[in-house]
């Protein structure tokens, strides 16, 4: 089958939809593919967001009823296999004829198993953070045993600014959301005892300094500056974990009932199949580059195909959606010619 | 049992273990002053210290330290700070680094 | 605990046509092992083992403690490579883990730099007038053992279960540091989930006891043992792992390196005599074997042969349980019966009083 369009956007997460939405309301033609079979990207997995707390399915929601006003020719559970800035092809066959392409296509979450020291599927009670937002779904915190845990470490970077794993980037918001996770935590299991371990602390946007700050003083969450070496299993599935307190300068070894990993975004293989084939130009990390880091951020090197949202770097979900709009109107410039 | 003498002992470990600390004393400090626990470590009380500049007296490890339930010296090397002031007025946190010092001593006594 | 990982951690173990090189030390600390290794590979399983007497020493030692150059070393190790091609061998397996994880170094640092490669080819030429024909398969000797336990286990006489309950024996294993941590790809089950030995454990019925420290290093660091002076942070080591693995009540522990082997057993006699602490069963130490022990327990080797009396921690409780048939007066006999001496009593080894159960002289 060959479909005719001006815009296919690719990815169906919150960049996707927006730019989709806003193309729409432009009054262009466009066509949103999506490899899953509903839209909402990785944010379906999460409970809620930082730094307010709201909560990850009313953003959802309000951009879905945006897109259902708009008339935008979804296809869900289409997995494109070739990309120019002038066709898309999917799996089934169809090819898509258009004018200009945005790619949406987000990022990969780390495999923790990768980090084998820390027994990622192996250990009973080490958990990522995408599983801890699903148990924040569900509303109940608990290790394998049901039991409530009473020591939690949080650990961050894993898969973050790490060379062992071909993963020197910093993924950038997993510093606040370990600091929204233990504040969650603390908000649903008070007497429950929280430390984060970390390299830095980067705390790059509105309000993220300020929550760090509350979640120091008023949740009692502690912060050890120090990067777990290794995790062990002990009996009734604790585990026991080492670090260095590198603010005192001495090895540090506690146990806890739960460890979580802060997983990083990782660049996903697609984007060199897709740089293979369109000359798209890619950073050393894996993610697409744009044009330009300061006046063409959504414009990449090959005219006719735009960016938005973690394709190129991660990025919170206000940045992804706002890029979005920008890259919608930089593709509407560009096929009005 | 006659111990033998083996021109060695074993080593005793510097972990900090957490597990065996007793954090009660720490807890008592961090429940009258909160604010303690918003220090990022950026060392400017040290740096501008009037002790620190003479001896190996280091603030901020030392309150690190109380906070991890290591509480041993601390009351003879928090004695060396000479109430000066200055730390408190370069904190970014804008923690009461004096009353911290008088605080941690008041409390763990002489530890 | 799902166990799984070490499958991403395998490699190529020549089936046949060993050439074996030894270690320095365990000879005169476990003496009966690499014997051990021989008879069990060559003659049981009847693969062909050349056991050479001209090569020497790795220098591994003298390397780890600042005392022989890299530049040297190679060309020790390019000149036991030479005498494996001369013997017509091409499969090259070390009895040692300081020796494996050089032979395993150079062998990178040659793949990396060819030019040290040249080097060392030119420095063997002059030497010894040898050319360098580096080895088509490198295995330490753990790994054949790994590779063969199937077979072994069709020849099991004793498997590691406790004879009397029915229980499977917990087994500590212990692969040391140069096994895995420095090419975990040359090591089964990469290092931080080892199989080497939890392999042979497990197919011989036996269940691998994993506790914190069981990565931890034994403490040896050889300059760190080497002057006396260090051997306090030495032996911290070793305290730190049988304080972590003590909760978990092993019946013995597996070592895959001569140096482990000889802390993990020596220092617990140490540790006794120091502070008066004993571990394992009924405080009467926990007994370390080498892998050849191990194995040859379970084929009916006759504990004495393998060398047993030697070790620090008596075996007996171990071999007790195993439902091992030996004799207990014939401890102190060598091979021509000849009594060879024993040692004094310990404090490792003395909680029951067994040790005059065995006083032959009387």
């Amino acid at each position: 089958m060959i479909m005719q369009t001006d815009v296919v956007v690719v990815g169906g997460g919150v960049a996707g939809i927006k730019a989709a939405c806003e193309l729409c309301q432009a009054g262009s033609k466009c066509v949103l593919v999506e490899r899953d079979s509903v839209l909402g990207g990785k944010l379906r997995g999460w409970h809620k967001l930082f730094p307010s707390f709201t909560s990850s399915s009313d953003v959802i929601e309000e951009l879905l009823n945006e897109l259902k006003q708009s008339n935008v020719e979804c296809l869900l559970g289409s997995e494109v296999v070739y990309i120019s800035s002038t066709l898309c092809r999917l799996a089934s066959g169809t090819e898509i004829q258009c004018r200009a392409v945005i790619l949406a296509t987000g990022y990969n979450l780390f495999d923790a198993r990768i980090k084998e020291e820390y027994g990622y599927g192996i250990y009973d009670n080490v958990i990522t953070s995408v599983d801890l937002e699903r148990m924040f779904h569900t509303g109940t915190i608990s290790t394998l045993s049901g039991a409530a845990p009473e020591k939690v470490a949080i650990l961050h970077c894993v898969g973050s600014r790490d060379e062992k794993v071909c993963q020197r980037h910093c993924s950038k918001v997993c510093c606040i959301t370990a600091v929204k996770q233990a504040i969650e935590i603390k908000k649903m299991l008070p007497n429950s005892e929280v430390f984060n371990f970390y390299m830095d602390m980067r705390m790059f946007g509105p309000g993220y300094e300020e929550l760090y700050l509350t979640a120091q003083k008023q949740y009692n969450v502690h912060f050890i500056r120090g990067r777990i070496s290794e995790a062990a299993q002990l009996p009734k599935g604790r585990l026991q974990i080492k670090a260095e307190d590198t603010l005192t300068a001495r090895p540090l070894i506690m146990s806890v009932d739960m460890l979580v990993l802060m997983v990083g975004m990782k660049a996903p293989k697609q984007n060199a199949l897709f740089a293979l084939a369109t000359g798209l130009e890619l950073q050393p990390s894996g993610f697409i580059s744009s044009k330009d880091l300061f006046l063409e951020a959504v414009l990449t090197s090959v005219p006719g195909i735009f960016v938005a949202g973690t394709v190129t770097a991660p990025k919170t979900i206000g940045e992804s959606i706002s890029e979005a709009t920008m890259a919608s109107r930089a593709a509407l410039k560009f096929i009005e010619g | 049992m006659a111990v033998k003498n083996f021109g060695f002992s074993i080593s005793r470990p510097r972990t900090i273990d957490m597990d065996k600390n007793n954090l009660r004393k720490s807890n008592e400090i961090l429940r009258e002053l909160p604010e303690l626990q918003a220090c990022i470590g950026c060392g400017s009380c040290t740096a501008s210290c009037s002790a620190g500049l003479l001896t190996q007296f280091n603030f901020r490890k030392m309150h690190t330290l109380v906070r991890r339930g290591e509480y041993e010296g601390v009351y003879k090397e928090l004695s060396k700070c000479m109430l000066c002031g200055k730390c408190r007025m370069v904190c970014p946190r804008n923690i009461n680094t004096r009353k911290v010092v008088l605080l941690i001593k008041r409390t763990l006594g002489d530890f | 605990m799902r166990r799984g990982a070490w499958e991403d951690y395998q490699k190529d173990i020549a089936d046949d046509k060993y050439y074996y090189a030894r270690s320095c030390i365990r000879q005169n600390f476990f003496p009966g092992s690499e014997k051990a290794f021989l008879n069990i590979v060559g003659r049981d399983l009847g693969r062909e083992v050349f056991d050479d007497p001209l090569h020497t020493s790795c220098t591994g030692i003298g390397y780890h403690s600042d005392i022989v150059p890299y530049e040297t070393i190679m060309t020790v190790v390019a000149r036991q490579f030479s005498l494996m091609h001369e013997a017509g061998f091409e499969n090259f397996i070390s009895s040692c883990i300081t020796s494996f994880g050089i032979y395993t170094e150079i062998l990178n640092t040659w793949e990396e730099f060819p030019e040290t490669e040249e080097k060392t080819r030119e420095s063997l030429y002059k030497a010894t007038k040898r050319e360098l024909y580096k080895p088509k398969n490198l295995a330490h000797t753990s790994d054949v053992i790994f590779h063969l336990r199937d077979e072994i286990k069709q020849r099991m006489k004793y498997p590691l279960v406790n004879h009397l309950t029915g229980e499977k024996l917990r087994v500590v294993e212990h692969i040391g540091c140069h096994y895995a941590k420095i090419f975990p790809k040359r090591g089964i089950g990469g290092s931080e989930f080892p199989y080497v030995l939890a392999g042979m454990i497990e197919s011989w019925g036996g269940d691998v006891v994993d506790y914190p420290e069981r990565r931890h290093c034994c403490g040896f660091g050889f300059r760190n043992y080497l002057v006396q002076a260090n051997r306090g942070y030495s032996i911290a080591n070793s305290h730190k792992k049988l304080e972590s693995m003590a909760p978990y009540r092993p019946d013995f522990i597996v070592c895959n390196c001569p140096g482990c082997t000889m802390f993990l057993d020596k220092w617990q006699y140490t540790i006794a005599e120091m502070e008066g602490t004993t571990y394992g069963e009924a405080g009467q130490g926990i007994p370390v074997l080498t892998y050849e022990e191990m194995a040859g327990l379970v084929l009916g080797y006759d504990p004495w042969e393998l060398g047993m009396q030697m070790h620090a921690v008596n075996v007996e409780p171990l071999l007790n349980k195993m439902g091992v048939e030996y004799d207990p007066a014939a401890k102190y006999l060598g091979p021509n019966g000849k009594y060879i001496g024993k040692p004094l009593q310990s404090v490792v080894n003395s909680s029951r009083g067994n040790t005059s159960l065995y006083d032959i002289k009387k």
